[in-house]
């Protein structure tokens, strides 16, 4: 077998060329699947039949909760690819996602708590789906901790690449925590086996702002990883031509 | 128009939850193209280091 793109797709200046390349390709089209999303899900969709305008905080909520959760599966890849083949880039990519990561669990965890507030009658309860994704901004804040801890970066990109695949444990913990337990939390009404149990103009501005979210996290993460790798390679002869 | 912002009485909750995610969208996107001017300043700076004289360094 033919090893050579892998090798390609492992040099940082590869990786820093196509990453400039790609982000806007990622970022506008996000920008405008969010605008039109915002529309469609704040004028455009009917309001619930139970929750009246209130059902619309999905739009925010369920996007950034998905965000934190598969933003944790890609910082989480990314460092067990850089463990197993010692490939740098692939430590500075799950280095360049803790940050956003860690940024959309608090999100989803205030909006949770401001559309818990008017619906359960609380902003917090102890229950399993909750907890969970505390423990999530937990692992994330433990991950960026650890490494801005360690000076040495290999050592650095080791010691939280561990600590990043041990708590790939809590993403089944957060997805099935609401079937396990008896949780408060509502069951998923869109990412099921199922078909969605949402009423058409209800849902499409849900997918647009899910589609939406996760291109946006593409191009944000790009950005991220090339200022990464500018500073991982102190001295590489590449930089002067990337600096041109 | 006063209708549509009071979202049917849970304008308290709903629009907190919005700005808190425009928040996040906002500053993540500034903080990346910081981070990334950052580091292109400073490899620049250090790139004019290297060809500079030893003297003069």
């Amino acid at each position: 077998m033919n090893w050579t793109w892998f090798h390609k797709f492992g040099s940082p200046p590869h990786i820093y060329r196509i990453a400039g390349t790609l982000a806007p390709w990622f970022g506008w089209p996000a920008g405008l699947l969010i605008v039109a999303a915002l529309y469609a899900g704040l004028v455009l969709a009917p309001p619930d039949y139970q929750q009246g305008d209130g059902f619309r905080i999905i739009y925010v909520h369920a996007p950034s909760a998905w965000l934190s959760v598969m933003i944790y599966g890609v910082m989480a890849s990314a460092a067990a690819i850089g463990l197993i083949w010692r490939m740098k880039v692939a430590h500075a990519a799950a280095a360049s996602c803790a940050g956003i990561g860690a940024w959309f669990t608090v999100v989803s965890l205030i909006t949770g708590m401001l559309w818990g507030k008017p619906m359960w009658g609380t902003y917090w309860v102890w229950d399993p789906r909750l907890t969970a994704q505390l423990v999530l901004l937990f692992l994330y804040l433990g991950y960026m901790g650890l490494r801005s801890g360690i000076d040495d970066l290999a050592r650095s990109d080791r010691a939280s690449a561990v600590l990043a695949i041990v708590g790939v444990i809590n993403i089944p913990i957060i997805r099935y925590s609401v079937e396990w337990w008896n949780s408060i939390h509502q069951a998923p009404s869109v990412m099921k086996m199922d078909r969605p149990s949402m009423p058409m103009d209800m849902l499409a501005p849900l997918l647009m702002m899910l589609l939406g979210f996760t291109l946006y996290f593409a191009a944000v993460m790009l950005v991220r990883l090339r200022a990464e790798i500018l500073r991982r390679e102190r001295s590489a002869s590449w930089i002067k031509e990337a600096l041109q | 128009m006063s209708e549509f912002f009071a979202m049917g009485g849970y304008a308290a909750f709903l629009w907190p939850a919005y700005a808190v995610t425009l928040l996040a969208v906002v500053v993540n996107v500034i903080t990346a193209q910081r981070a990334h001017a950052a580091a292109r300043a400073e490899a620049r700076r250090r790139l004019e280091m290297e060809t500079m004289p030893e003297h003069e360094r």
